[in-house]
């Protein structure tokens, strides 16, 4: 029994999306292997040979893995599924966009999400936006999962010393290809990886509004920036910050919703948070059920006044 | 160019579900449901095609029970043009639908398939993906911009830190995200209209699917509750409870 993590990276080293899904591959019994397509991505095969638990990196590097494309990934995948019980992506938006293809691919089963492995064919995931937690099992020869990250602790980066295999890498695929990227520079700490998050709702009316409130909190304590769906919605912040059963889903050592009622598909991605804060100025709000600290205050005057006392 | 829509019959989105008390899945006896609002905006988006002059017919699809035919009677008043009922009392799990909908690819030959990222009761993001390679044809999921010309999609998808177009050669597979249009409203007459449009049925066997569920549920729990928490008077205790009784500041 051997299971392959294929790794989130951008060719210069791995997201820490791929320590969790190496934890969760690890309670899968058996070695552990970490596939890196990629190009001229060998300071990420290096940097996944240096995780603790992974027996053997395979570094695939060509053009054709360069933007990560589904089509061409999943290929080099499917040509080497065989020597593996299981198939570990993190379930992000790279993970979730390559996984079921490979899985349809291998004519199996994808099992998407899960949050604890209980035993080599059976695994926990949280269905109808985390109001329900179901154990599945799957009958199919090779098991291909997306990891939540949420739900295993991270790997540590430093200790391992596995191999570096470099095979063949497969073509690629004529019917797509990479027009372009627009990629905000961001320096503040990634969302799912982030200690503190600082979220913002519908209350704050507007895109200037948000950052012009929203902005200081998060720089004063090094958070990174969250949005429920309804802000999204509006406009009024990016949609890589949604944070709920269809956006990310985080668990921060500290959350702090300001402006957010709390719908049930918000709750799905922040109510795994060590600590959760709620500024409402709405007593009935959802949100208060499941903050540990709750604020009824106006977030206009109570955001700024929390910024002054930190 | 047809363009075929698969839609799901969910949970409403505003419906709290109840886990069963024997632990065999959720209560969805008498509960509101609707179309998955993910399927709704890939119907829009067809619509809108359409109205472009870009699609020539708009087909819906939906698998499942026969109160299905509720769900693609609001597609085709959104605009769909006819609606397929693929029609099941089994539990379809993802591979099993992306099998029957690459069956209705091959009879239908559609330029494009738009289907919504993700149904929000299982919560998979499968289906597209899982179609896309069956037909072993490109894939844009979480789409935020469609444009089609020339027998090609150009594509924008929502990726983390911000977005990244592909340039797809047709028949392709999209999958929509959320900010990708936003649906219209249902008028009445549309309501009337879609009664009279045309609605086939099959059964998985017809289209020679085998949907067997290859993934067993055994058994569907409460998620551990959170413990109530406390309201606090103002932003200056708030930051006291942080510092020392949370310690996370």
């Amino acid at each position: 029994m051997t299971s392959l993590v294929v790794a989130e990276h951008d060719n210069a080293g791995i997201k820490p999306s791929t320590l969790n899904t190496i934890t969760a591959a690890v309670q899968c019994g058996g070695e552990v292997h970490v596939l890196i397509a990629g190009h001229n991505a060998a300071a990420a095969a290096a940097a996944a040979a240096a995780v603790a638990g992974v027996a053997k990196v395979i570094h695939a590097d060509s053009a054709a893995f360069a933007n990560g494309l589904a089509e061409n990934v999943t290929a080099q995948v499917v040509s080497m599924a065989s020597a593996y019980s299981h198939i570990l992506f993190p379930a992000t938006a790279v993970g979730k966009n390559i996984a079921p293809r490979v899985a349809a691919k291998l004519d199996v089963a994808q099992i998407s999400d899960i949050t604890k492995v209980e035993s080599p064919d059976t695994f926990e995931r949280p269905i109808y936006a985390g109001n329900a937690i179901a154990t599945v099992q799957s009958g199919d020869a090779i098991k291909v999962i997306t990891v939540r990250t949420t739900g295993f602790d991270a790997a540590a980066s430093l200790g391992g010393s596995a191999a570096v295999e470099t095979p063949v890498a497969q073509s690629a695929s004529a019917d797509v290809s990479f027009l372009r990227s627009e990629i905000a520079r961001n320096d503040r700490p990634e969302l799912t990886a982030a200690k503190i998050i600082v979220s913002g709702g519908r209350a704050l009316g507007s895109n200037e509004k948000f950052m012009e409130i929203m902005t200081p909190l998060a720089d004063k304590l090094g958070a990174a920036m969250g949005a429920s769906r309804a802000a999204v919605d509006a406009g009024y912040a990016p949609n890589d910050w949604q944070v709920g059963q269809t956006g990310k889903i985080v668990a921060p050592q500290l959350y702090i919703a300001c402006g957010i009622s709390g719908a049930i598909q918000h709750l799905a991605g922040m109510k795994d948070s060590k600590v959760i804060v709620a500024i409402n100025k709405d007593a009935e709000a959802p949100i208060f059920s499941v903050a540990d600290y709750g604020l009824e205050a106006d977030l206009f005057a109570a955001v700024p006044e929390l910024v002054a006392a930190l | 160019m047809k363009v075929l829509v698969p839609v799901k019959r969910v949970v409403d989105y505003n419906v709290k579900v109840r886990v069963k008390s024997d632990g065999s899945g959720v209560d969805i006896a008498n509960v509101k449901m609707s179309m998955n609002p993910f399927d709704e905006i890939a119907i829009e988006e067809a619509v809108r095609l359409k109205e472009k002059g870009v699609a020539t017919e708009v087909i819906a699809v939906s698998c499942g029970v026969s109160q299905c035919t509720e769900t693609l009677r609001t597609a085709m008043a959104i605009g769909a043009d006819r609606a397929i009922l693929v029609e099941s009392a089994e539990e379809l799990q993802p591979l099993a639908v992306a099998k029957i909908l690459k069956a209705l690819m091959d009879k239908e030959q559609p330029g494009l398939v738009i289907l919504g990222k993700q149904a929000i009761d299982d919560d998979c993001n499968q289906t597209g993906q899982m179609l896309a390679a069956l037909c072993d044809r490109p894939q844009a999921t979480f789409a935020s911009k469609v444009e089609v010309a020339d027998g090609q999609a150009t594509v924008t998808r929502e990726v983390d830190g911000g977005s990244e177009t592909l340039t797809l050669s047709l028949p392709a597979i999209i999958t929509t995200d959320l900010r990708l249009n936003e649906p219209r409203y249902v008028t009445l007459p549309n309501i009337m209209k879609a009664k009279k449009k045309q609605l086939d049925t099959y059964s998985p066997a017809d289209l020679g699917v085998d949907v067997t569920p290859r993934i067993k549920t055994l058994k569907v729990v409460e998620p551990a509750a959170r413990s109530a928490g406390i309201k606090v008077a103002d932003v200056a205790t708030l930051v006291e409870k942080l510092r020392n009784d949370a310690k996370v500041i």
